[in-house]
């Protein structure tokens, strides 16, 4: 497949695996969290650790937006269809994320809720465009990369006067995620999670640009590395986030050359400010309450605000005691180290939101990975 | 001669099955005329047999040689029509594939249709033609049949139930468990060009050269690579959650791990491309004319001869190998050099494609 191919070339994989062999100094490690599910999931797929030396350790981040969806989201989400009839639009992997009562999107579906899976945004315009008498809500979620779809989608929505259309803003923001954990106790105080780099986000630093990132490298000493989704791209991050720390350096450097620019994709920026505002704050799963971390609709497009719209009030619900999601999604614990990894929680019936999409530290793991550490 | 008798029954009905502008109403599942009528014109004018034509509750079929084999399979594909097939003949091949795979020879199949009012009977004339045509091709006869209609909106058009009878020479035993480490995994052809064949057609993708469906009935090829004396262990046709499910199932009923190298496995650049744009594994993707085969290493060069001697088996490869593992592990070593666990799929990753 071309222009793809390249990306996957096992023969430069080796040539890049030895250069990392060769550079990362014998007594040193290299704990580096790559902040995107994308990245995870590539890791997984094409058998990244394989080829890193024992000393590089690659910690999966929170940087997948299904991962980081609370409970009570979902929760919300599930009301609005079966409560009140609405229509709801919404991105696969939503659809299987746990909510409260044993209840998912999906199981709310078979118990008679009308929720249909869409590729885009736009398909949830067209499903209000043929139902004019009936609400249909998008459950938008998801990092900078899925947000200026959404706003286009509410700017159209108003447009064309498509009432019955309405949006449960759930998109939130990667720097402030990151800062998060930069500032947890576990990273800053306790050293119990060791971080000496990430590996940056590839499509959303295409429409937030490289700049928000200089503050982590200036301010907490962490070397930064964008790079793109691409098995190779992981690879070159690596060897260059290497370099960065057995060089005492910690800047923001551009792997991803061929789709990132330090000031991103001003038009799309734009569009996002004009529909969107921060939120004061919002949960997590998994950070818990992290303030200014999301959008919201600002109140000029309030009648496209599902929130406002049918006047839901949020209420956060706890995860499973066991679960170890939280600790998963913030580099404090593999996904081993879960007691329901494996057994109780499977990519069929997840019990946490690592484990539901692919992207998630405990399903890329279980999918992928779980032939590492098994006895032979 | 004598006259007609003035109160007999004219023979035939009043007015022909309008196949080009009729719809299936409730009535062509009430089992009254309009039942018969839809039977006899439509139905037993393409797939009609001795058999068929005993017109029991019940068909007597004669005992062949051998052990019986039988298995059934209910089709549900949407779109019905998809570039490479439909659901008549996909319906045909999907079960004389399940019975040959054991290594039986297919004879017999019963189909059930479940209609939906409002089918155009056109369209029905062209799925139960092209099941005619897959049965002849495969040399097996249709002995049984049945036809229920649902109410509008109660179904998809229409699905078809179908089961196939065959039988199977003593000797022959080909199962699941039967792998052990050291076999070697061969597949016939590309993978995941059916399940693409209909993505592309739901999610309108279109390519330069467009993905066509690989349903095909198999018997043929099972025959050659019988008959090369080849000692095989397993065969499967991986349908449903393509290579990756079956390949797991195979582990697991054997009690053995297996290594596949990613870089060997057929795949056709289209299917790659779409699989890649829509996010998805063309190891998980269905197949409907592809066999995986488990057989002794020693055997290996000789069986992917014979394959690839058979239209159906041109780009037949060997894929893999069987270990000793007792955690049952399918791993792949992929392109890109490292290894990675192939799993079952989770969940769906197609909704209702075969």
């Amino acid at each position: 497949m071309k222009y793809v191919d390249e990306f996957r070339d096992g023969e430069v994989a080796k040539k890049l695996a030895a250069a990392i062999a060769a550079e990362v100094e014998p007594d040193r490690r290299y704990n580096f969290m790559e902040f995107c599910g994308g990245h995870t999931h590539a890791i997984s797929r094409y058998g990244l650790p394989d080829l890193l030396p024992p000393g590089v350790r690659m910690i999966h981040g929170p940087g997948c937006p299904v991962c980081v969806l609370p409970i009570g989201r979902i929760d919300l989400t599930i009301g609005l269809a079966l409560e009140q009839g609405a229509i709801v639009c919404t991105y696969a992997d939503t659809l299987r994320i746990p909510a409260s009562g044993g209840l998912s999107l999906m199981r709310a579906k078979a118990r008679g809720g009308d929720i249909r899976m869409v590729y885009a945004v736009t398909d949830a315009l067209r499903i209000a465009r043929e139902n004019p008498g009936r609400e249909v809500v998008f459950f938008a979620i998801g990092f900078e990369t899925t947000t200026p779809p959404t706003a286009v989608a509410i700017k159209l929505a108003e447009a064309e006067g498509l009432d019955n259309f309405s949006v449960l803003c759930c998109h939130v923001l990667t720097p402030s995620a990151i800062m998060n954990i930069l500032e947890s106790p576990e990273v800053r105080v306790l050293g119990t999670v060791p971080l000496d780099g990430f590996i940056g986000p590839a499509h959303v630093s295409t429409v937030i640009g490289s700049r928000p990132y200089e503050f982590f490298a200036e301010e907490y000493r962490k070397p930064v590395v964008i790079a793109g989704f691409e098995p190779l791209d992981v690879m070159q991050a690596i060897l260059m986030l290497v370099r960065q720390v057995n060089a005492g350096r910690a800047v923001v450097e551009n792997e991803f050359t061929r789709a990132v620019t330090p000031d991103g994709n001003r038009k799309a920026q734009d569009l996002v400010s004009e529909v969107f505002e921060l939120r004061r704050s919002f949960e997590w799963r998994g950070l818990g309450e992290v303030p200014y971390s999301a959008l919201r609709i600002r109140a000029r497009y309030a009648s496209f605000d599902a929130e406002r719209r049918f006047g839901l009030a949020y209420r956060p619900v706890p995860d499973n005691k066991a679960c170890e999601c939280g600790a998963i999604l913030r580099g404090l614990k593999k996904p081993r180290d879960c007691k329901l990894f494996g057994t109780v929680c499977t990519p069929e019936s997840p019990m946490g939101s690592c484990m539901v999409s692919s992207e998630g530290a405990c399903a890329a793991h279980y999918t992928y990975g779980r032939h590492r550490g098994a006895s032979e | 001669m004598n006259a007609p008798d003035k109160g007999m029954i004219k023979p035939g009905y009043a007015r022909a099955l309008d196949i080009k502008h009729g719809r299936v109403d409730m009535s062509h599942g009430g089992g009254g005329r309009a039942m018969v009528q839809l039977i006899t014109e439509l139905f037993a004018k393409h797939l009609g047999n001795e058999y068929l034509a005993q017109g029991n509750d019940g068909t007597c079929l004669p005992a062949g040689q051998g052990r019986l084999v039988v298995s059934t399979d209910s089709h549900v594909v949407s779109p019905l029509f998809f570039p490479g097939g439909d659901i008549g003949s996909l319906s045909v091949h999907g079960t004389v594939n399940d019975v040959a795979v054991m290594g039986a020879t297919p004879l017999y199949l019963t189909a059930g249709f479940i209609l939906e009012e409002g089918f155009p009977l056109a369209d029905l004339a062209r799925i139960v033609e092209s099941m005619a045509a897959a049965a002849r091709a495969a040399g097996v006869q249709l002995v049984a049949g049945d036809t229920k209609v649902v109410e509008q909106g109660k179904g998809d058009g229409v699905y078809i139930t179908t089961t196939g009878i065959g039988f199977l020479p003593e000797g022959v035993r080909l199962s699941g468990d039967q792998a052990r480490p050291g076999d070697v995994l061969l597949v016939s052809g590309s993978i995941g060009d059916h399940g693409m064949a209909i993505m592309s057609k739901r999610e309108n993708l279109s390519f330069d050269a467009p993905i066509l469906s690989d349903s095909a009935a198999l018997n043929g090829l099972i025959q050659a690579m019988l008959a090369s004396g080849a000692a095989i262990r397993v065969m499967r046709d991986p349908t449903r959650g393509g290579l990756a499910a079956t390949i797991n199932e195979i582990a697991h009923q054997s009690g053995v791990g297996i290594h596949l190298d990613e870089a060997a496995i057929p795949i056709a650049p289209a299917v790659d491309a779409a699989c890649e744009l829509l996010g998805l594994d063309p190891l998980n993707i269905a197949n409907e004319g592809k066999l995986i085969v488990v057989c002794a290493a020693e055997d290996a060069d000789r069986l992917l001869a014979a394959m690839r001697g058979h239209p159906l088996g041109r780009e037949a490869a060997a894929i893999g190998r069987v270990v000793a593992d007792a955690n049952r592990f399918v791993q792949m070593l992929t392109r890109f050099g490292g290894r990675r666990m192939v799993d079952w799929l989770s969940g769906e990753q197609l909704p209702r494609i075969c």
